[in-house]
């Protein structure tokens, strides 16, 4: 059989359906990404407002073996090539993470090579490693999307400490929320970015939550509940209401409070390199006005492009890396976990 | 011919392997409902106890449902990847038909039920005639009052197999009398060489189905949709 790869290449299958993106990529020594395919549900879902988590079960058990295949062929990688395979088991809906599961573990019995099951919020950061070729630990990062808004010092591979995370609502699903009260459609995220530039960030204040001196946890309900009060008393009062406005200040809320605790963070800890990551990770504002700060307080901003921003299996490829070139193998009995801990699976 | 069957569409888990049309092994559990942790374990030590590569493996047969959507969900997209990492070809089973081929050549006819939530059950009917199951009411979901009164019509003795027979065997047995007959318990639960049976007169007959679940329901959110996109008219 002819191969394209020297025999100590190693060469990975991810698959990632954590919630509404089928993804499979493969990816060579782990940086390297030969392909990544992203099935997006985005229009699927479009009516309901949200991710309808049936639905999304629905969609990745139509779409998967066309994805993967598709991954095969623009990589011009064969089943017989691949050294392992990577997968999302958690966090995430467990009837869509399963189905990705599900097809990974057959693969990788099929194909007798070794299985590594992963966890999602990590990969995000791994998105990271995928562009930025010389990055590596140890670093602060900031990891927000619409599942998920944590804080962490990674220290080295596979060595993690969690300083922050949310709550209540992860940042991202603030924004579809208030999104969605105002008219905006799904997702939130992309559509208050856009209108909130046509707005003015100071002129409706809303309150930022702090929490208790020293945390570095977030709380974003009470922001959410303050736009949605701002609203009602506006529309009761028959007060015209800016959507850029509301937006602006909105985001600008949540924005200053992700920067803060973050850079807090990172000076406290002593680190000089912040990593940023998620889905929300793409918001314009937050990038900008991060890269200011970074540079006030001389600390190295890295952040992923755009396309690894949001849920791909590329970022879960090279986290699988990782983890196999550790030494680290996953069972035929893992189990999809929808609220797995970082540091859980090991 | 080395065939590998499954069926995860309830609370059983069951594979099997046939050589030929000889069975060389089958595992079955009735215990619970924890298919992503016990079905690729169960094939693995079947595969191992009968000295089976999974490279040697021509064909793959599943049960397509309905049934669980999850446990659906884990065994179409564990024997479609399996099947495409191998180039092999897959078929899909309605798990109606694998459970009414549970009763081959039975005298009678064989109505199987599976739970479909509330006082509802997906059901069909087969009939035995000249060594083939012929469907004489196609597959549906129905409420199991409106299945029992449609059943009174017949004059045939029927068979019921199936996991909703735990929920509704005193109804039926109460609303079809002399009618109702249930067989022996290891005929009542989805057996992988059942799906394996059925696989192979679809291979034969060259009978193609879609590797999807057969859900037979709309989803709770489109329910929903569709009944505010009504009011909203
Ligand atoms: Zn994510």
């Amino acid at each position: 059989m002819i191969t394209n790869f020297k025999q100590e290449d190693i060469i990975t299958l991810a698959i990632e359906t954590s919630c509404d993106e089928t993804s499979a990529s493969i990816l060579k020594n782990g940086r390297e990404v030969l392909s990544n395919i992203i099935n997006s549900q985005i229009e699927q879902h479009k009516k309901f407002g949200g991710v309808v988590p049936e639905v999304a079960s629905r969609r990745h058990i139509e779409n998967i073996n066309d994805v993967i295949e598709e991954a095969l062929t623009v990589a011009d990688v064969s089943f017989a090539d691949l050294t392992h395979v990577g997968v999302t088991h958690g966090p995430g809906l467990v009837g869509a993470l399963l189905v990705g599961l599900s097809a990974a573990k057959a693969i990788a019995f099929a194909r007798e090579i070794p299985l590594n099951g992963v966890n999602h919020i990590e990969g995000h950061i791994y998105a990271n490693f995928i562009e930025h070729k010389q990055l590596g630990p140890p670093f602060i990062s900031l990891v927000v999307s619409g599942g998920h808004t944590h804080l962490v010092y990674m220290e080295d591979y596979g060595k993690y400490e969690v300083l922050g995370r949310t709550r209540d609502d992860a940042a991202g699903e603030a924004f579809d929320k208030i999104a969605r009260a105002l008219g905006l459609g799904y997702p939130g995220g992309p559509q208050i970015d856009r209108i909130a530039k046509e707005g003015n960030p100071d002129a409706i204040v809303f309150p930022k939550a702090y929490l208790e001196e020293g945390s570095y946890d977030f709380s974003f309900s009470g922001l959410k509940s303050a736009v949605l009060n701002y609203l009602n008393t506006q529309k009761m009062k028959g007060l015209d209401i800016s959507t850029a406005d509301v937006a602006a200040g909105f985001q600008k809320a949540i924005v200053d409070i992700l920067i803060e605790k973050t850079i807090k963070c990172a000076l406290e800890k002593g680190a000089n390199r912040v990593v940023l990551a998620g889905g929300v990770a793409a918001n314009s504002s937050l990038r900008e006005q991060l890269r200011t700060e970074c540079e006030k307080n001389n600390i190295d901003l890295k952040y992923p492009p755009l396309h690894l921003c949001t849920d791909n299996a590329a970022m879960i490829g090279c986290l699988a890396y990782y983890n196999y070139i550790r030494g680290l193998r996953s069972s035929l009995d893992l189990n999809a976990i929808s609220n797995l801990k970082m540091g859980d699976n090991y | 011919m080395k065939l590998l069957a499954i069926d995860t569409s309830s609370l059983t888990a069951t594979v099997a392997l046939l050589d030929g049309d000889r069975l060389i092994g089958e595992y079955t559990l009735n215990h619970k409902m924890n298919h992503s942790q016990k079905l690729m374990p169960m094939i693995e030590e079947l595969l191992n106890s009968c000295n089976t590569k999974p490279g040697e493996i021509d064909v793959f047969a599943v049960s397509l449902g309905p049934g669980s959507f999850t446990g659906l969900r884990i065994g179409i997209a564990t024997m479609a990847a399996m099947a495409q990492a191998l180039d092999k070809n897959v078929v899909g089973v309605p798990t109606l038909e694998a459970l009414a081929y549970n009763l081959f050549n039975i005298k009678g006819l064989i109505c199987p039920i599976i739970d479909a939530q509330k006082d509802l059950v997906y059901t069909a009917l087969y009939q035995w005639t000249d060594g083939n199951m012929v469907e004489i009411m196609e597959q549906q979901v129905i409420k199991i009052d409106k299945l029992i009164s449609m059943l009174k019509e017949k004059s045939e003795k029927i068979f019921f197999i199936g996991d909703a027979l735990e929920r509704f065997s005193s109804n039926l047995e109460d609303g079809l009398g002399q009618q109702f007959a249930v067989p022996p318990f290891k005929f009542l639960i989805p057996s992988a060489s059942s799906v394996a049976g059925v696989a192979r007169i679809k291979l034969e007959k060259g009978i193609k189905t879609d590797i999807i679940p057969i859900y037979m329901r709309k989803s709770e959110a489109e329910v929903q949709y569709e009944k505010r996109m009504k009011g909203s008219e």
